[in-house]
């Protein structure tokens, strides 16, 4: 195991996870809105923000997909063993991490079953901006419109579609984050 | 308590609530099972709520903890107690200045604010459990929307009573899709639920996590030829003079004479004094 | 003019105050010690250990002093001590073939392999109070055997088993749940009702079992086999290579075998119903095995008769007894708000009744 798996860790892991966790909460509950997460140093290129969320939420009882650009040695080790997460297929996983572009399409994902919705992989997307422009975001979380700059909008009204099955996703870029759970309905205008 | 971890649980337990919590603020109404922790206090008292607080407090956050509306109520300063020595958090009794709150039975008067959290203490979280005791059934029957139990039961109470037979636990339909039990707020409560705050609800016995993100659409069951009434003490606040709010109604005397107080104790001191949100 | 009665926090910590006070009682009487408690109300010690899920006789008798003697808040304690404790991994599974036996008895055969063994049991004791207790306590020695038990005595359901006659529990390599991390699913898989059964409640699980045996959901069940005593645990170690003993637990076994008619789905033979329990908890294991074969009815193709301990919901739902108490005790807390909204509807409905009917007498 190479040395930079041992770093980048929370210094004081119950309070930086508790503030970063609030910041993923924020973003889960208001969809489209764009948090600031800090605490992590992952190995490039995986950005702050998403190295944080998965120290946040991921260990030994979350298997976790790398899409292919974060599939390097470093990532995996890192990811390893600081959640101790084992690495699976997108199609058995609770999280999966990678550019938003490399998830698609989204049917090889578990999107919950009838009984059991929460069952369902929540994918974290690195993208290259977050901006509050561009589609337009309804739903639970949202008092009229909320704007977001978000890439194929056809991937996400079929995962709408399939409410209350379907994935959730956390955007990610840089030191900042946003939400947009399956209940969001999203549009061009 | 220094022997113990911030907020308590172990940070395992807390990834484990937390992911619960997302799930639930991402299928709203819906309740996610999560592998509840045995605390050290007893179940039905608040251990839901307790856990779900414990795994969203940062050591910023300002914390009020109410039991039927009340800062004071032993279990509401019991509580408060554990957080403070566990979480080293600051506490508040004034709803404006709470970015997390717990409750038991009520939603605070003054209206909640983004930002601020509302946990709420569930005993039962599934609606459908008093008219269908197994879990198997009900879970199939959230499944596939199939709430017309639910229904038959409201208008067999319009048929005896006149009217519907239930005033607190009132249940509604969230974002058209599932239904939900609001915990034992008192009805009058259910239309607060449409609100800016995200609402947060823990069941420890039952293992149930469910969540309401802010403005989602939440409303009480009822039929177009009766519809919902949120009910109250046809009273004014014998203190603050409040005429919105939910009343207790106090035995002062033991001639049996009573009178009527707000429940919500810091609306109605904050009104006392003057400095009240919520106007009359 | 009203004023809302204040003061909840200094109320709360009287009440401790005094809690610790009547704990203690007369302090004339010497305090008891942990010791005292752990070697001599031992069985108490071992059904908060068996409810606790947790195995330490000392903290068990910590907590029972603690508790007054209360044993499920003795239990309450400790489920709550262990929810803190971190988890460095799983044991192998127990061998309990190669127990270090204080007591094995079967009922099924006159004698077997192994031998019938009496151990400290109360069997057979006439339950006739003993005054000379009170006064010193000393009862005498037992004498001891020039041959130690072997550590290593079959199973009676082996010997059943290896002429067919007994329903084949095959081994299997899947790891079992935890109930204690996992949320309840149901229905669920024996390995989670069994574990369900062991911490659960003592009194609950024997009232089932005794339904059984009353009738409902009869499954005609014999002690094919009792074991009371000290296994290893051990524990893989991936660094070394090999597992090593961790320690040693005491554990009561109850194996029951069952009359069966057999089923569409299984042939005339002689079933099973297990039980495992922490520590000399001998009702408690046995309830367990006659709980356990009751709710196999659906894996061995037998009617459902509506016997509440064929219900896997409510047997599960109800067995613990740190949730039932939690629950039951809850209703002590304040519900004044829940109440009012009663009166009020109450109120209203009378109004609307009053308004339906003639009342039955004139109004003064």
């Amino acid at each position: 195991m190479s040395e930079l798996a041992l770093q980048g860790g929370f210094n004081s892991p119950p309070e930086d996870a508790a503030r970063a966790f609030r910041s993923i909460m924020g973003a889960m509950a208001h969809p489209g809105r764009i948090f600031g997460i800090k605490g992590v140093n992952p190995p490039a290129p995986m950005s702050v923000a998403m190295g944080t969320i998965a120290l946040v939420l991921c260990d030994a009882d979350t298997p976790l997909a790398l899409m292919p650009s974060l599939d390097t040695v470093e990532v995996r080790s890192w990811i390893t063993f600081q959640t101790g997460a084992p690495i699976t297929a997108a199609g058995r996983a609770m999280f999966a991490l990678g550019q938003w572009r490399e998830m698609l399409p989204l049917g090889r994902f578990n999107r919950g079953e009838a009984e059991y919705p929460d069952r369902s992989a929540t994918l974290i997307a690195e993208c290259e901006t977050l901006k509050n422009s561009g589609l337009a975001l309804r739903g639970p979380g949202i008092r009229d419109v909320a704007r977001l700059s978000l890439a194929n909008l056809p991937a996400f009204q079929e995962n709408a579609a399939q409410f209350p099955l379907g994935v959730d996703f956390l955007f990610c870029s840089g030191t900042q984050i946003a939400g947009v759970p399956r209940t969001t309905r999203i549009s061009e205008v | 308590m220094s022997e113990y971890n911030f907020a308590y649980l172990d940070e395992q337990t807390k990834r484990m609530i937390r992911r619960a919590i997302l799930k639930g603020l991402a299928v709203p109404g819906y309740q996610v099972p999560f592998a509840s922790r045995e605390m050290p206090m007893p179940y039905g008292w608040g251990t839901g709520g307790v856990q779900v607080s414990a795994a969203t407090l940062t050591p910023e956050d300002t914390l009020k903890v109410i039991d039927q509306g009340a800062d004071d109520t032993t279990n509401a300063i019991s509580i408060r107690r554990f957080f403070q020595k566990t979480a080293d958090v600051e506490v508040t009794e004034r709803t404006t200045e709470a970015s997390v709150i717990q409750t038991r039975h009520r939603i605070p008067e003054t209206e909640l604010k983004e930002g601020q959290i509302l946990v709420y203490q569930v005993p039962i979280p599934e609606p459908l459990r008093f008219l269908e005791p197994s879990e198997v059934e009900t879970r199939k029957m959230h499944a596939l929307e199939e709430y017309g139990l639910m229904h038959v039961k409201l208008y067999e109470d319009i048929s005896i009573h006149g009217a519907i037979a239930t005033s607190y636990a009132y249940p509604v339909k969230v974002e058209g899709r599932y239904l939900m039990d609001p915990s034992p707020i008192p009805k009058f409560d259910n239309p607060k639920m449409e609100m800016a705050a995200i609402q947060l609800f823990g069941a420890g016995r039952e293992q149930r996590i469910y969540a309401l993100p802010p403005y989602t659409r939440v409303v009480s069951l009822d039929f177009e030829d009766h519809p919902f009434d949120p009910g109250r003490a046809d009273h004014a606040c014998e203190l603050c003079g409040a005429e919105n709010s939910y009343l207790d109604e106090v035995i002062v005397n033991d001639r049996g004479e009573r009178m009527f107080v707000c429940s919500d104790t810091d609306f109605c001191e904050s009104r006392l004094n003057g400095n009240g949100e919520g106007g009359a | 003019m009203y004023v809302a009665v204040k003061g909840g926090e200094k109320a709360i910590e009287n009440a401790h105050l005094w809690l610790a006070e009547e704990r203690r009682g007369d302090p004339a009487v010497p305090e008891l010690g942990i010791g005292q408690i752990s070697e001599q109300l031992a069985l108490a010690v071992n059904r908060v250990m068996a409810e606790g899920s947790l195995f330490d006789p000392e903290l068990a008798a910590l907590a029972i002093k603690q508790s007054r003697g209360d044993l499920i808040e003795a239990v309450f304690l400790i489920r709550a001590y262990r929810t803190t404790l971190p988890r460095f991994g799983a044991s192998l599974p127990i061998e309990t073939g190669q127990m270090s036996c204080v007591r094995r008895i079967s009922a099924t055969f006159k004698d077997a392999p192994g031998g019938q063994v009496l151990g400290p049991t109360f069997d057979y004791t006439h339950r006739l109070l003993d005054f000379k207790l009170a006064a010193d306590g000393f009862v005498g020695e037992a004498e001891q055997s020039e041959t130690p038990l072997s550590d290593d005595i079959p199973h009676i359901a082996g010997y059943l088993n290896s002429e067919g006659l007994i329903q084949d529990e095959p081994e299997t390599d899947v790891e079992p749940g935890d109930l204690t991390r996992e949320p309840l699913e149901l229905p669920a898989s024996r390995d989670i009702r069994l574990q369900s059964l062991a911490r659960g409640d003592e009194g609950f699980v024997l009232g089932m079992a005794y339904s059984t045996q009353r009738g409902y959901a009869r499954n005609h069940a014999f002690v094919g086999e009792l074991r009371i005593g000290r296994v290893a645990v051990e524990m893989d170690i991936p660094e070394l290579g090999f597992s090593i003993e961790i320690g040693e637990i005491e554990v009561t076994e109850c194996e029951t075998v069952n009359q069966f008619r057999g089923s569409k789905v299984e042939p005339p033979q002689f079933t099973r119903g297990y039980g495992l329990v922490m520590g000399q908890s001998e009702r408690k294991s046995i309830a367990m095995a006659l709980v356990d074969r009751a709710l196999r009815w659906r894996e061995l193709g037998e009617d459902y008769l509506g016997a509440p301990v064929q219900d896997e919901e409510f047997v599960l739902h109800h067995a613990d007894s740190i949730q039932a108490t939690g629950f039951l005790e809850h209703i002590k807390l304040p519900h004044y708000v829940d109440f009012q909204s009663e009166l009020e509807l109450v109120r209203k409905l009378r109004r609307e009744a009053g308004r339906n009917h003639r009342p039955r007498e004139a109004a003064v």
